[in-house]
């Protein structure tokens, strides 16, 4: 009997309750996400599989998908290297400012795409202090693809150190001590002892960090000058077609962004999975 | 190898964690560093290690001058508490690591780097989990493989943080014993930290007291029990009852209580008596050199011991005073919880109340 009663006294365990929670929850999932991601594929395919890839095949939508990848290719090593750079200085040394870096991190998601966009254009515009310069020098960085790296590496700066920074802390310095006492380099201490001991946060970190370049919109949309077939990514050209009335269009180009997003999930969930278990193993004993 | 601290001092911020002091350590010498947390025992063993700078002083491997090498080029073994074994790797790919990251010139082959490995684990007699890894090993295992680890790469000087300070209390005598025998066969120098003076006494050649950042005694374990040469050396080594004394004639008095000094000539200071607990007889009335009346307020037997709490009656102390008795010395007087009992010393040490110096031995007959 005793079991039964204290199962009755739990919190919040009112049948009444719980099935309207789930209920609802389920409602708002199904309104909010399931059928938007849904519709995007239904009216992608919705004049049949031909015009599905005749739309791909459109040399702008090619170009479009290349430099969105191009983009990304190059944002997420970048952001790999400093996000490790950033992490590693935070947790293992002390500095003054150590605190306020950690807090400056956070910028990128603080601020707005859009004014992030237009601090770059501002600073790196042909009228802007560094622009200035760089145009005598015949140096575009502006509405071309190089802006649309640095507004998008800014934008997805603190992905992979976000990931990083708690873990490391957690781990504490004592593994690399004692790999530094037996005699390991500091690329050796690096390669066989952190890394193995933060790979699953950091792929953590580059899934995040992929998602969110390739499908960044509101800086690249500031500084890429919208090209069609030179400075378009995948999002701005989603936009640009649904203006033409190209509805179908909008919607196959829509449609692989979707894709895209719905295979970092997985590969999410996969990494996430393995990562517990990393951890169990370790807190296990 | 030898090793020589000469004036090494460390300053955290604006905390003095070790005051200038100097050590020498014999070589194939096992030194244990006794004190409590914030003593700067453990900030005295990594910068031995070169995992922290002295701010002054230097070092010294044998000839060596080791004070402003790398950690990396310093040849030390280091167990850490935890083992900080990496938990990525076999057991024996954590003892081949010390061996793998060595120089091309210097590193021996794939063949000889396992049969080492392989010698290793069964010098700490685990040969049998090679393959396993540390999350699936207990912790006096993880304690061996740690210390294998360490001692891989043939370092000059080994040095353990609280090496048993995470086991429970079986498998850390055992170990202890294991280490002391393994230290004796194998002859290398190591220094160890604890805060358990058991472990200090039982294990090292010499202790090394220390407190506040500074060294209090050092000495082999049994000059150090027999001469403690300060309050804080004597407070850390086991149960001590203090009897705060005003000099009355030939008498030690507090209150109601008092004491007859053995002195022969009869000339008395104020200062404190430390008595052991084993050096405390219980009578049930004063005899003619003691007037310590005690109440008691608890019969603990442990182990070849009965421990008795007591409570000064019509006098006070600073904390509760111990009595342990053997238990055929206990059944001759058997005592209960609330019995009025007298104390008599059979020996102690006076600390004078003017100096901070050594103590006089006293002996009553």
């Amino acid at each position: 009997m005793a079991p039964k009663q204290s199962h009755q006294q739990r919190i919040g365990d009112r049948p009444a309750v719980k099935y309207t929670l789930i209920t609802l929850t389920l409602v708002l999932t199904a309104v909010l996400l399931v059928v938007p991601l849904v519709s995007i594929f239904q009216k992608a395919f919705i004049d049949g599989l031909a015009v599905y890839w005749q739309s791909l095949a459109d040399p702008d939508t090619l170009h479009a998908i290349w430099l969105t990848l191009f983009v990304a290719l190059l944002t997420v090593p970048i952001n790999l290297v400093f996000g490790v750079m950033l992490a590693w200085s935070v947790t293992r040394f002390e500095f003054p400012g150590r605190k306020l870096l950690m807090t400056l991190m956070d910028i990128p998601f603080a601020v707005s795409p859009v004014v992030a966009g237009l601090l770059y254009l501002l600073l790196y515009g042909n009228n802007g202090w560094i622009g200035a310069w760089l145009y005598e020098h015949d140096l575009q960085l502006m509405f071309a693809w190089p802006g649309i790296v640095m507004v998008t590496v800014f934008v997805t700066c603190p992905f992979v150190a976000r990931e990083l920074i708690p873990l490391m802390q957690q781990q504490g310095r004592e593994d690399e001590e004692a790999a530094v006492i037996l005699g390991a380099s500091g690329w050796q201490l690096f390669r066989r002892v952190t890394l193995p001991n933060i790979k699953w946060a950091l792929l953590y970190g580059v899934i995040l960090t992929n998602a969110r370049a390739v499908g960044e919109f509101g800086a690249v949309s500031v500084v890429s000058g919208n090209i069609r077939g030179e400075t378009n990514t995948l999002p701005l050209h989603v936009q640009l077609l649904y203006e033409d009335y190209q509805a179908t269009a909008a919607f196959a180009s829509a449609s692989l962004l979707a894709a895209i997003a719905l295979l970092t999930l997985i590969f999410k969930a996969f990494v996430e999975w393995r990562q517990e278990r990393a951890h169990r193993a370790e807190t296990d004993h | 190898m030898s090793i020589r601290l000469d004036n090494i001092s460390k300053t955290f911020d604006k905390f003095q964690a070790l005051s200038p002091m100097s050590l020498n350590i014999e070589d194939g010498e096992m030194i244990g560093l006794l004190g409590p947390s914030g003593s700067g025992k453990t900030t005295l063993l990594r910068i031995i290690a070169g995992l922290e700078g002295a701010d002054s002083g230097r070092i010294q491997f044998g000839q060596r001058d080791v004070t402003n090498l790398h950690v990396r080029d310093r040849n030390v073994g280091f167990v850490f508490q935890n083992y900080a074994l990496f938990r990525h790797m076999t057991v024996a790919d954590n003892v081949a690591f010390g061996l793998e990251v060595m120089d091309a010139k210097q590193r021996p082959n794939k063949a000889e780097i396992q049969k080492r490995v392989q010698h290793l684990l069964d010098m700490v007699q685990l040969g049998h989990l090679a393959k396993r890894y540390p999350s699936q090993l207990s912790g006096g295992q993880k304690q061996r493989i740690a210390l294998a680890r360490a001692l891989a790469t043939k370092p000059d000087v080994l040095l353990l943080d609280e090496p048993f300070g995470a086991l429970d209390a079986k498998v850390r005598k055992e170990l202890r014993r294991w280490l002391r025998n393994l230290h004796d066969e194998i002859g290398f120098t190591s220094v160890f930290v604890t805060h358990d003076q058991e472990e200090a006494l039982e294990l090292s050649d010499r202790v090394v007291v220390m407190s506040n950042g500074h060294i209090e005694q050092v000495d082999a374990p049994a000059q150090l029990y027999a001469q403690p040469n300060s309050r804080f050396v004597f407070d850390f080594l086991g149960n001590v009852n203090v009897f705060d004394a005003a000099a009355q004639g030939s008498r030690l008095t507090h209150q109601d209580a008092w004491l007859e000094t053995p002195h022969q000539d009869g000339k008395t200071q104020a200062g404190q008596l430390y008595i052991r607990s084993h050096e405390l007889a219980l009578h049930p009335a004063p005899t003619t050199q003691a007037h310590l009346p005690l109440r008691v307020i608890a019969v603990n037997p442990i182990g070849p011991e009965v421990r008795v709490e007591l409570a000064p009656d019509g006098w006070q102390t600073e904390q509760v005073w111990e009595a342990d008795l053997s238990h055929a010395d206990y059944e001759r007087h058997p005592v209960q919880r609330g019995d009025q009992v007298f104390a008599a010393p059979t020996s102690g040490y006076f600390f004078t109340a003017d100096s901070q110096g050594s103590p006089e031995r006293l002996h009553w007959s």
